[in-house]
């Protein structure tokens, strides 16, 4: 069963056979990747534009080197809160983008909910590349994508996402997507992150150690050191490390065969010890980013098709 | 000039009878079975009259943001939804702090003539929190109460000054319950949509805590605190406390907030944002109880107009507020449907409380002598409110395009018709 919307905005509405479709098709085109010839020629012809108004050097590049191997012209377009704020509105400059005969809007924004309202308003295809605090659907699917490659299945897993929940849009794709496969997911953080959570039905654990037991799969957080302004996020990041980091001492609660993720960049010692972050026994850090190409090749790919009918 | 609205239903809020309403100029000059010669006669049959709406809370924009809504446009808004008397809150630009202001926006209205402005007063100068303002020489202008409504009075030791001078002047004083320090630039209630959505929230012990320190501030000057649009299950019960021990506490609820939840928002729909924004269906469930048990003193809008482009944007960018006049009556009516208020309540709510607050002799009441302000309701009417019927310059209500049911069919403000329902014979 393939996917048939117009945009993908959430994980929240995917069926397991939509999010199979994507892996699958994911599957093919990391073989693809690794081939000789990198190219395809599905979006020949066709012009996508990576509209980010929020920095992401890693998401973009990623997006950008999709849709160049699926044939297509991808067009990079930035612009800061600062410059938005000069009166342009978000749809006037999405309109703009679209007027140039656009096919696919790649949209990356600061506002929870952004994507589906540039969606909602326009005619070309959406992908959500983060949206706010809200969701990073591509991400949760190459995370999915991750695990199914090195595990051969999905099946009876345990989840644990750890770290500020509440800011991240990684675990809210993921919470969906994995509920919707039958994936136990357990969420922990401290508590100033988890701020509402029991909303997601996951259960929410009180210690590292309770995070950690019976886990398959360990997604870690990024912790935004940067965010610090408008808000009270933790008293400081050597407690955090202590009381929330993942380190070499705390995977003694773990499985040998955990897997770690991570969606990038680390705060080493912070979220995660170097000492764990870069043993191969565990992490998968850098699949995720090889698996993200593959993963949006097959995105841009299924709402291209669906357009042709 | 006489009309005699005959067949009517007259609804008070101690008592519905069946008479014929006799309007000399502007007065009731009688209530009465006789059918006696008048210029002109409308039929009410089959309707309800009520006293002429008093809302005590609406923003019309004017002075100074007039692209959202102005005196006239928001005059037209009142009468349409069967609101007569308004009382227009003080954020303004430049702000209502002063008594040439408060002249300027009651004159305004007086020349459009379609409706009483009884405007509140700013607090503090600027509405900066700091000094409060001339309340004596606002009131020899007309000001009827004092709030810097859209903005909290942080300085405890301000409003304690504000709740005594007004006090003074038999005024008081209407607090937007908010301690900002809790904010954290919140959009929306804080809980379990605001998880979902991502979107920052705000929690209701935000409200709630500047309710206690306004209750004991009151409690401390014995001046008259006026909570407006509350919305949380605590703060009701923090002031049904204070009133049990005799604290000098009115309070007032939104339409939206007795009909609305936060799950409305799951779709990021702007016209849902507002604030004190929509809570839970526990804080619903008190909400209506509360208006049922006779806590809540008066029922207002908070329109509050924005032009359509600034709704048509980011969720986390959009303002605060909704429009409120035309709405009022429907949703106001389902609590009647739903058997939680009689239509005496209902009047009590919407006019008869707010003109005793107001120390208005001549209104809120249906009786000989008083004011011809009136309003035909036919409670039964389903119709669709479109661009059309809405008569604010802004549209950021999530009800236009909705059918609702029940309308002021014919408005009468001291005596003339200001409004009629576009096609409807009452
Ligand atoms: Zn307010």
């Amino acid at each position: 069963m393939s996917y048939t919307k117009k945009d993908l905005i959430t994980t929240s509405n995917l069926t397991k056979d939509e999010i199979y479709h994507f892996l699958n098709l994911a599957k093919e085109f990391k073989a693809l990747n690794n081939s000789d010839v990198k190219k395809a020629k599905s979006l020949y012809g066709k012009t996508t534009v990576n509209a980010f108004f929020e920095n992401s050097t890693r998401t973009r590049t990623s997006f950008e080197i999709a849709a160049k191997r699926l044939g297509a012209d991808a067009i990079n377009f930035s612009s800061s809160q600062s410059s938005t704020k000069k009166g342009e509105t978000l749809i006037d400059t999405i309109n703009n983008i679209v007027a140039m005969k656009t096919d696919i809007v790649v949209v990356r924004h600061y506002s929870s909910g952004a994507a589906k309202f540039v969606a909602a308003n326009t005619d070309a295809h959406v992908v959500n590349a983060g949206d706010g605090l809200n969701e990073h659907p591509s991400q949760a699917l190459l995370d999915l994508f991750t695990i199914l490659e090195h595990r051969g299945n999905l099946e009876n897993l345990t989840v644990a996402i750890i770290g500020d929940i509440f800011h991240s849009r990684v675990a809210r794709s993921n919470i969906y997507a994995m509920q919707t496969l039958g994936i136990k997911v357990k969420l922990f953080g401290p508590p100033m992150m988890l701020t509402g959570m029991e909303a997601f039905g996951c259960r929410i654990c009180k210690s590292m150690q309770e995070a950690l037991e019976d886990t398959d799969v360990i997604i870690m957080l990024r912790i935004q050191l940067e965010r610090q302004d408008d808000e009270v996020t933790f008293p400081s990041v050597r407690e955090y490390s202590n009381f929330f980091g993942l380190t070499r001492a705390k995977m003694k609660f773990a499985k040998d065969d955990v897997m770690i993720l991570h969606p990038g960049p680390i705060n080493r010692g912070v979220e995660i010890n170097s000492d764990v972050a870069d043993d191969p026994r565990y992490t998968h850090i850098l699949n995720q980013v090889e698996n993200g190409v593959a993963v949006r090749m097959a995105i841009l790919h299924t709402l291209i098709s669906n357009k042709q009918g | 000039m006489t009309t005699l609205i005959k067949n009517a239903t007259i609804v008070n809020f101690n008592e519905t009878k069946k008479a014929n309403i006799l309007i000399e100029s502007e007065m009731i000059a009688d209530i009465t079975t006789d059918e006696p010669k008048t210029d002109t006669i409308i039929d009410a049959n089959g309707k309800l009259v009520m006293p002429g709406l008093i809302d005590m809370h609406v923003h019309f924009r004017d002075p100074g943001l007039e692209y959202k809504d102005d005196i006239n446009s928001g005059s037209e808004s009142a009468v349409a939804g069967g609101v007569t008397t308004c009382l227009p809150m003080a954020n303004t630009n430049p702000i209502n702090d002063n008594a040439v202001i408060t002249r300027d926006m009651i004159a305004k209205a007086k020349a459009r003539g379609l409706i009483d402005l009884l405007p509140i007063g700013a607090i503090t100068k600027s509405m900066d929190g700091n000094k409060v303002v001339e309340m004596g020489d606002m009131i020899n202008a007309g000001a009827v109460a004092f709030s810097d409504d859209g903005l909290p009075v942080a300085s405890s030791d301000v409003m304690r000054y504000a709740l005594e001078y007004s006090k003074h002047f038999g005024s008081f004083v209407i607090n937007h319950s908010q301690d900002c320090s809790l904010c954290h630039g919140g959009h929306m209630n804080e809980g379990r949509v605001s998880a979902i959505l991502g979107i920052k929230g705000m929690p209701r012990e935000q409200e709630e805590i500047m309710v206690s320190r306004d209750l004991l501030l009151a409690k401390l000057t014995g001046g008259h605190i006026h909570i407006a649009h509350v919305s949380s299950e605590w703060s009701l019960k923090l002031i049904k406390q204070a009133r049990d021990e005799g604290i000098n506490v009115t309070c007032e609820v939104t339409p939206h907030h007795f009909t609305y939840t936060e799950d409305e928002l799951m779709n990021y729909d702007t016209n849902f944002k507002m604030s004190p924004p929509l809570r839970t269906k526990s804080d619903v469930t008190a909400v209506r109880e509360a208006i049922a048990n006779g806590l809540v003193d008066v029922i207002v809008t908070d329109h509050a107009p924005h032009h359509d482009d600034e709704k048509f944007i980011e969720f986390d960018k959009a303002p605060f507020g909704i429009l409120g006049l035309q709405t009022l009556i429907p949703l106001t009516l389902n609590l009647v449907r739903d058997g939680l208020i009689s239509y005496e309540k209902m009047v009590e709510l919407t006019s008869t409380n707010a003109a005793k607050m107001l120390n208005l002799k001549d209104k809120g009441v249906i009786a000989k002598g008083m004011l011809a302000d009136l309003v035909i309701v036919d409670p039964d009417m389903e119709y669709v409110y479109d661009k059309n019927l809405n008569k604010s310059k802004s549209s950021n209500s999530p009800l236009i395009g909705k059918t609702l049911k029940g309308a002021a069919v014919k408005t009468i403000k001291s005596g003339k018709v200001v409004f009629d329902f576009p096609n409807v014979v009452a």
